[in-house]
């Protein structure tokens, strides 16, 4: 029995894992969930994840929810396969890449998915954007570039001068973030610019960025 | 000789007290290297060196320089595997897991709102920052919400993770011991029956304890 991932091709905290997986090489299914219908809500998903979100993996008996808990568990359950994205084998690069992760998970996600629920979920929801909200999280998110900038002209990724699972995660809600009209601050950072590029056009990257139709092009 | 562990910033810092509650935990000793929060130190270019986001904690340990204290918690448990308590971060994988999904559930739902509650509660008056009554009031709803999870869930099992108690339990202190203690906040944990059940039995512990001490000599 193999693994199985429950999502939506279209979720970053999904596709995070997605990426993950396919960096491994580790196959998997995806077992799509109907949010919109509620399906998270009802009694048999929240035995899966009793906060009621998405993604959820299924490994045997083991069931587990948080997307950075369950890429932690592949990473290291297939460490010797696919890319090395904890790099277990140097203890000095394996505490830096735990650094980023947290970097990623306490200051840039915060930062950035307020932005793009304004941005592309609220007038889905008929909601206008809250403009106030967006320059606060611009303003936010500006920074947090203004450290990447300055950590990526030291190092080629952020743990160090190999990609990692700290980049990765860093994938799906940029990919969103550059279709929106913001994209310069990425592209007005030339550290952040050419860090961008490099991980986004990994193949593993390029495999889930296809299920990432979420946002309608106007 | 001395300890080559160093923690930088204040006990009382919510995010400094998590790293010693786990140095603590595991009997790793550890210097502690004070940071003049009220004078700015931790934003000045000397500090950014160590911690880019001009925050506290940062820590240091043989050569290794490292910052963001869940990261920091991490590492401990894996360089001194050996030491303290054993399973504080899991003793297989399949374990380490279980952990890590209540760290980041920590991390993700119940940290931002306690977060907020703790500087508008404890943290704003002392600062003379005017506190804003709704966003105490959004944080409330959010953290109430967040709390009739775990009552459900420590209806299942002892702690968070399962029957040991494990870093996912021990990031929850900082935040809960101001809540409860100076924040007027203790009926939102003591009120639910097994939430209150598991407050009083991790807040109980030595390793805890020498914290609360610490932070209020001021250390």
């Amino acid at each position: 029995m193999g693994l199985k991932l429950y999502g939506l091709p279209m979720s970053t905290n999904t596709t995070r894992v997605m990426a993950c997986l396919h960096e491994k090489g580790v196959d998997f299914e995806l077992v799509p969930v109907d949010l919109f219908g509620g399906e998270n809500r009802q009694p048999s998903f929240l035995a899966k994840n009793p906060l009621g979100r998405i993604p959820v993996l299924e490994d045997g008996d083991l069931t587990l929810f948080e997307s950075r808990a369950i890429t932690a568990y592949v990473a290291e359950k297939f460490k010797e396969t696919g890319t090395d994205l904890l790099r277990l084998q140097n203890p000095k690069e394996a505490a830096l890449v735990k650094v980023w992760l947290e970097v990623e998970s306490h200051h840039f996600d915060p930062a950035i998915t307020p932005i793009m629920f304004e941005h592309f979920v609220a007038p889905i929801l008929g909601k206008t954007p809250d403009q106030a909200a967006i320059d606060a999280s611009l303003e936010k998110l500006g920074k947090v570039f203004d450290v990447y900038e300055s950590k990526l002209s030291c190092t080629k990724y952020l743990a160090g001068d190999f990609f990692s699972l700290a980049d990765l995660h860093h994938h799906a809600c940029t990919h969103y973030f550059m279709k929106t009209p913001w994209a310069s601050f990425v592209n007005d950072r030339p550290n952040v610019k050419a860090w961008w590029e490099g991980i986004s056009s990994r193949p593993a990257f390029m495999k889930v960025a296809e299920g990432m139709t979420f946002v309608e092009k106007k | 000789m001395a300890t080559p562990v160093k923690v930088y910033g204040p006990a009382m810092s919510t995010a400094v007290s998590r790293v010693l509650a786990c140095l603590l935990e595991k009997n790793v000793d550890f210097q502690l290297v004070p940071v003049h929060l009220a004078k700015g130190e931790h934003k000045k270019p000397d500090f950014r060196k160590i911690q880019p986001f001009g925050q506290v904690p940062a820590f240091e340990d043989e050569g290794i320089s490292l910052f963001e204290s869940r990261a920091i918690c991490r590492y401990i448990c894996e360089k001194y595997t050996d030491k303290g308590n054993k399973g504080l971060y899991g003793t297989n994988p399949v374990a380490r897991a279980s952990i890590d999904q209540w760290l980041e559930a920590e991390g993700q739902s119940f940290n931002p709102p306690s977060s907020v509650l703790v500087f508008q509660l404890a943290f704003a008056p002392r600062m003379k920052v005017k506190q804003d009554q709704v966003v105490i009031k959004q944080n409330e709803e959010k953290l109430s919400k967040v709390l009739g999870i775990y009552e459900k869930r420590l209806g299942e099992t002892r702690f968070l993770a399962g029957d040991e108690f494990s870093l996912a339990d021990l990031s929850h202190l900082p935040n809960t011991q101001y809540l409860v203690t100076t924040s007027g906040r203790g009926e939102m944990f003591t009120s639910k029956k097994n939430v209150g059940r598991w407050w009083n039995e991790i807040s109980s512990r030595q390793s805890w304890k020498k914290v609360v001490d610490m932070q209020n000599k001021g250390a």
